[in-house]
C-alpha cells in the first residue's frame, strides 16, 4: 500500500511540472506585458526597460521559467500588479471562502445524488425512477449560474427571506452567516447531485444484474447484507467521479461566486481578469490545479483501500 | 468429396451463384448496425421529440433574420423591461428595450456556434488521438495519454478560464479554450473503447490480411468505436453549451453588443429586481438546448445498447 | 515451414527502469517442422502455449527469439520476407467465431477485405468472396449481405474459414477452430476442412485440446506442455505407442468407448505448475510418477531420446539410456 501511495505521489511530479509549463506558456502568450499596465503609453521607453529589467523580462524565456518555478517551490506566488500585495495571502483567504461553499455543496450533492440514484435503481422503471432520473438530468442540464439568478429572484427579490449576495457582515452572528450560505450552496450542489445520481443508478443496476448478487440472494442472504455488497462494488467508480466533481466545484465556483458576489477564489479570478492582473490569475489557477491533483491522489488511495485489485 | 456435394445438392438443389456487382450492392443494403440503431431510435418517442426540438432551434438560428420579429439591436427608451406581449413584443423587451424574442433567436447563432463547434473540433482531434493511442499502444500511447493527464489536472472550466482570462475575451479564444477543455475526456473515452475493440480477434484477422494500420483503424476499428464516442460526445455538447454561455456570462466570451444567451443573462442580471421573468429567459433557452442534448445522448446510448 | 528455438515470454512485472522482473514463459525455445501437405495437430492442456505458438507463427505477436522459415525464406528480420508477403501464404482461423468477424461489416466484405488489402479491385475481391461463400456451403444469395449476429456459430466459423482462404494461402493455422461448436456442427466443419484441403492443396496446423478431433484430422501430432514440446510423431504412433509420461496420461484420460478399458483412477492429478515460475529441469516432473533427480537437474530435449519409428521424438530422460535416469530403457523403451 505504501508503495502504491509513493508511486502515485511520484507520478504527480511530472503532471504538476506540465501544469506549470502550460500556465507559464499562457502568460507568455498573453498580449502585452506588465509594463503596458503599469505605465502610461506616452512614458519614455527607458522607463519601460528599467521595469522590464526589474521583473526579469529581459532574460531568456527558459531562464524566466526556472526563476518563476524556483520562486513557486519556495512558496512565493508572485506579487499582484494591481495591489502590489503578495498573491499568497490574498489567495489563502479566498480559498478558505471557496471551501466554505464547496464542502457543504459537495456533501449535499453527493448524499442526495447517492440516495436518489440508489432509489431510482431499486424502483427501476417505476414513477419514482422516472421522477428522480428527471431531476438528475435537469441537474446536469441547468446552467447553474442561471439557477443562482433564479433563486435570488425567488427567495431574495420576491419572497425576501434570504440574502441575495455576499457573506454578510464579518461580525455578524452564525445564523446570519449560515443564511448567506444557503442559496450558493444549493446552486453549487445541483451538478454533483445530477452527475452522482445518474452514475450511482447506472452502477447499481449493473451490479444488480451480475450473477453474484443472484447467488447471494439464492444463498438466503439478508437484503441488508446484499446492499452492503452492492455499495462496496459501486463505491470505487463513484468515488472517482466524486473526486472529479469536487475539483469541478473548486474550478467552476467562479460562475456561482460571481452571481452571489462571494469573495472566494472564483471571485478573485474574476477580479483579476477584469483588472488584467496576470500574476493573481495564473497563481490562482496553478494552486487550484495543484489542489485538484492532490484530491485525485487521495481518491486513488481511497479506491485502492476499498478495492485491493486497484493497487497496481 | 464429390459424393458429399451431390448429396447436398440432392437435398437443397444446386447452390445459386451471385454476380459480384450485385453482391457488392447487397452488402451495402444489409441490415447493419446503424440501420438497427435507427430502427430502435424510431420507436423512442422522447428522443424523437428532443431531436425535433433541436432541429427547430438550429433552424431558428440559421434563419434568424426571417424569424425575428424585430431588429435585435434596436432599443427603445420607453419600452424597457416590459413583460410578455407588450405591444407586439412576444417575449417582452430587455434592459434597453430591445425585443427579447428576436434577441433570443439571434442569440442562438453565437450560443450554438460557441457551444457545438468546440465539441466537434475536440471530437475530430481527440477521437483521432484516442483511437491512435488505443490501437498503436506502446510509446504513442504513453506520449498521448500522459499529455492528457497534464490537461486533466485542470478541473473542468478552469483551463478554459485560464486560456480566455489570460489571452483575452472573444469568440476565437472561447472556441480554442473549450476545444482544449474537451479534448482530454474524448481522448480518454476513445482510447478505452479502442483498447477493448483492439483485443478482439477480428482486428487480428484483419491484420493477417496484410492491411496497413491506417486501413484497419478506418475500416475495422472506427466503425466499432464510433457509436460509443458519439454518444459520449453528444453529452459533452450539453456541458459545452452551458460553459460557453458561462464564459460569456463572465465577460470572457462574445463581446457586446452581439446577442448571445450567456451575455444576455449577464446584461439582465440587475433586471431581476424589476422583471424577473424576462431576466430568466436566456437561461431557459440555455437549459432547453442543453437538456435536449443530454436526452438525445441518453436516447442514443439506449438505442446503441451502450453501458456507461 | 520450419520453426527453430521460438520463444515468447510475457513480462508481468517490471521494475522502475522497465526491466522485466518476472514473465510468463508461454513458449520456451520450441522447434518443429510443418511438412507440405500434411495436417500437424498440436495438442495440450489450456495454457500450454498452443495459441501463443499460433500467434507467433502468424507474427501477430513478435517472438523474443527464434527463427521461422517458410519455403526456405526467413520470416521477419532485416533480410526476411515481410509479414505482408507471409500473409499471402499463411492464414489463420481463430477460435472465437464471433469475435473474429467484424460485427459492423457484412460477412462478404469481411471475406473480401483480404484481397482488397492486397490490391485487388472491389469487384474481383467480391467475386472471390462469393465463390468462397459457395464453397463453404453458404448460399451467397442468402448470406452475402448478412451480418455476423445474424448467423449461427457454425455458419460464422464457415465464414471465418472462407476469410482465411480468400488470400489463397498454402498453410492455414486453425486455432481451436471447432472447439466452441456443438459436436454435430463440429463434424460438419471438420469434413468441410478436409474437403477444402484437398481442393486447394493446403497444409494445416490444427490446434486443439480435444484428442479425438486431433486424431481424426491429423497426420502428425505434437504434444505441448507448459511451453515445451514433449512429444512429436505420426498420429498412429502417438495414439498407439505414446512414449512420454504426459502423453500417456493425456491419452489415458480420454473417455473410452470400451467399458473394459475404462480406468477408475485418474491418470494425472493436480494442475500444471505456474508458468510464471516453471520448475527447473523437466517441466512435467512435478506431476510425473517416474520423476527422478536427473529430471530436476537437466531439461530433456526432443533429441535426447532415441527416435522410435518414423520421426517419433520424445523429450524424456527415460528414453535416453545415457541420461542416468533409473528407469531409462526399463520402461517405455519397448518398441
Amino acid at each position: 500500500m505504501w508503495r502504491f501511495i509513493g508511486r502515485r505521489l511520484l507520478y504527480a511530479v511530472p503532471i504538476l511540472l506540465g501544469v506549470s509549463i502550460i500556465i507559464f506558456a499562457l502568460v507568455q502568450l498573453a498580449p502585452g506585458d506588465v509594463t503596458d499596465i503599469l505605465i502610461p503609453p506616452e512614458a519614455p521607453k527607458e522607463v519601460a526597460d528599467i521595469l522590464r529589467h526589474k521583473f526579469g523580462l529581459d532574460r531568456p524565456v527558459y531562464e524566466q521559467y526556472f526563476i518563476w518555478l524556483g520562486n513557486l517551490l519556495q512558496g512565493d506566488l508572485g506579487v499582484s500588479i494591481f495591489t502590489n500585495q503578495p498573491v499568497g495571502s490574498e489567495l489563502a483567504s479566498a480559498l478558505s471562502n471557496t471551501l466554505m461553499l464547496a464542502i457543504p455543496a459537495a456533501f449535499l450533492g453527493f448524499t442526495l445524488g447517492a440516495v436518489l440514484g440508489v432509489l431510482a435503481a431499486f424502483f427501476r422503471g417505476g414513477w419514482l425512477d422516472k421522477l428522480f432520473s428527471g431531476i438528475a438530468i435537469a441537474g446536469v442540464s441547468l446552467p447553474h449560474y442561471w439557477v443562482g439568478i433564479v433563486l435570488v429572484a425567488i427567495f431574495a427579490v420576491t419572497l425576501n427571506v434570504l440574502p441575495a449576495q455576499g457573506m454578510g457582515p464579518e461580525d455578524g452572528d452564525v445564523w446570519d452567516s449560515l443564511r448567506h450560505l444557503i442559496l450558493p450552496v444549493i446552486t453549487l450542489s445541483l451538478i454533483p447531485m445530477g452527475v452522482i445520481s445518474r452514475l450511482v443508478r447506472a452502477s447499481v443496476l449493473e451490479i444488480l444484474s451480475q450473477e453474484f448478487i443472484s447467488a447471494l440472494s439464492a444463498k438466503g442472504m439478508a437484503r441488508r447484507r446484499i446492499l452492503f455488497h452492492i455499495v462496496k462494488n459501486a463505491a470505487p467508480p463513484t468515488l472517482a467521479v466524486m473526486g472529479l466533481q469536487f475539483g469541478y466545484l473548486l474550478g467552476g465556483s467562479i460562475l456561482v461566486e460571481t452571481v452571489y458576489n462571494w469573495p472566494g477564489s472564483g471571485g478573485l479570478m474574476n477580479l483579476a481578469i477584469f483588472r488584467r492582473d496576470v500574476p493573481v490569475l495564473s497563481s490562482t489557477i496553478l494552486v487550484l490545479a495543484g489542489i485538484f491533483v492532490a484530491i485525485n491522489i487521495l481518491v486513488d488511495v481511497l479506491q485502492a483501500l476499498i478495492d485491493p485489485r486497484l493497487r497496481r | 468429396m464429390a459424393d458429399q456435394v451431390s448429396a447436398r445438392e440432392a437435398i437443397e438443389g444446386p447452390i445459386p451463384t451471385l454476380d459480384p456487382a450485385e453482391a457488392l450492392a447487397r452488402a451495402r443494403e444489409g441490415k447493419g448496425y446503424w440501420k438497427r440503431v435507427w430502427e430502435s431510435l424510431k420507436d423512442d418517442k422522447v428522443t424523437i421529440v428532443v431531436a425535433i426540438v433541436l432541429l427547430l432551434i438550429f433552424l431558428a438560428a440559421i434563419f434568424a433574420p426571417l424569424i425575428a420579429t424585430h431588429d435585435p439591436s434596436k432599443g427603445s427608451i420607453i419600452g424597457r423591461l416590459k413583460g410578455f406581449g407588450y405591444k407586439d413584443h412576444l417575449l417582452g423587451t430587455d434592459e434597453t428595450g430591445r425585443d427579447m424574442f428576436s434577441r433570443l433567436v439571434f442569440g442562438a447563432r453565437l450560443s450554438l456556434i460557441s457551444g457545438v463547434l468546440p465539441v466537434i473540433f475536440a471530437l475530430l482531434i481527440g477521437g483521432s488521438l484516442g483511437i491512435a493511442a488505443g490501437y498503436l499502444r506502446g510509446r504513442v500511447n504513453t506520449v498521448i495519454m500522459r499529455s492528457m493527464d497534464v490537461l486533466y489536472a485542470f478541473p473542468s472550466i478552469l483551463l478554459a478560464i485560464a486560456i480566455c482570462g489570460i489571452l483575452g475575451s472573444g469568440l476565437e479564444n472561447t472556441l480554442l479554450a473549450l476545444t482544449i477543455t474537451f479534448i482530454p475526456p474524448i481522448v480518454r473515452v476513445s482510447e478505452t473503447v479502442t483498447v477493448q475493440v483492439r483485443s478482439l480477434d477480428f482486428v487480428d484477422a484483419a491484420r493477417t490480411s496484410g492491411a496497413s494500420s491506417a486501413s484497419i483503424m478506418c475500416r475495422h476499428v472506427l466503425n466499432n468505436v464510433l457509436g460509443q464516442i458519439l454518444v459520449y460526445t453528444t453529452s459533452l455538447v450539453s456541458l459545452s453549451i452551458i460553459l460557453a454561455a458561462g464564459l460569456s456570462f463572465l465577460g470572457l466570451g462574445v463581446t457586446p453588443p452581439d446577442a448571445e444567451w450567456g451575455l444576455m443573462l449577464n446584461n439582465l442580471r440587475q433586471a431581476i429586481w424589476v422583471n424577473p421573468t424576462i431576466a430568466a429567459l436566456p437561461g431557459v433557452a440555455i437549459f432547453i438546448t442543453s437538456m435536449s442534448f443530454n436526452l438525445l445522448s441518453d436516447g442514443l446510448r439506449q438505442a446503441m445498447d451502450i453501458r456507461l | 515451414m520450419t520453426v527453430a528455438d521460438l520463444r515468447k515470454h510475457f513480462p508481468i512485472k517490471r521494475n522502475l527502469l522497465g526491466r522485466t522482473l518476472s514473465a510468463v514463459q508461454a513458449v520456451d525455445d520450441i522447434s518443429f517442422q510443418v511438412i507440405k501437405g500434411e495436417t500437424l495437430g498440436i495438442v495440450g492442456e489450456s495454457g500450454c502455449g498452443k495459441s501463443t505458438t499460433a500467434r507467433l507463427l502468424m507474427r501477430l505477436i513478435e517472438p523474443d527469439a527464434g527463427v521461422v522459415t517458410f519455403d526456405g525464406n526467413t520470416v521477419g528480420g532485416a533480410h526476411g520476407v515481410g509479414v505482408r508477403d507471409l500473409y499471402r501464404d499463411v492464414q489463420m482461423v481463430f477460435q472465437d467465431s464471433y469475435a473474429s468477424l467484424n460485427p459492423r461489416m457484412p460477412i462478404s466484405m469481411s471475406i473480401a477485405y483480404g484481397p482488397l488489402s492486397q490490391g485487388m479491385n472491389r469487384k474481383a475481391a467480391m467475386a472471390v468472396a462469393v465463390k468462397l461463400l459457395e464453397q463453404v456451403g453458404l448460399n451467397p444469395v442468402l448470406y452475402a449481405n448478412r451480418y455476423p449476429h445474424e448467423l449461427s456459430g457454425g455458419q460464422k466459423q464457415r465464414v471465418n474459414i472462407a476469410r482465411a482462404l480468400a488470400l489463397r494461402p498454402r498453410l492455414v493455422i486453425l486455432d481451436e477452430a471447432v472447439s466452441a461448436l456443438d459436436k454435430s456442427i463440429e463434424a460438419q466443419i471438420l469434413n468441410l476442412l478436409i474437403d477444402l484441403k484437398q481442393e486447394y492443396d493446403l497444409t494445416y496446423v490444427f490446434i486443439s485440446h480435444d484428442l479425438n478431433v486431433i486424431r481424426f484430422i491429423s497426420d502428425r501430432v505434437m504434444v505441448m506442455y507448459l511451453g515445451h514440446i514433449v512429444e512429436v510423431g505420426r498420429v498412429e504412433d502417438i495414439y498407439a505407442r505414446p512414449e512420454h509420461p504426459y502423453t500417456k496420461a493425456l491419452l489415458a484420460a480420454m473417455p473410452s468407448m470400451d467399458p473394459r478399458k475404462r480406468t477408475e483412477t485418474a491418470p494425472i492429478t493436480g494442475d500444471p505448475p505456474n508458468p510464471i515460475d516453471p520448475p527447473p529441469g523437466c517441466r512435467f516432473r512435478t506431476r510425473c510418477p517416474h520423476a527422478a533427480q536427473i529430471c530436476e537437474d537437466r531439461t530433456p530435449s526432443l533429441n535426447d531420446g532415441a527416435a522410435t519409428g518414423e520421426g517419433h521424438l520424445v523429450a524424456c530422460h527415460m528414453r535416453d539410456r545415457r541420461s542416468g535416469h533409473p528407469e531409462a530403457r526399463s520402461s517405455g523403451a519397448s518398441q
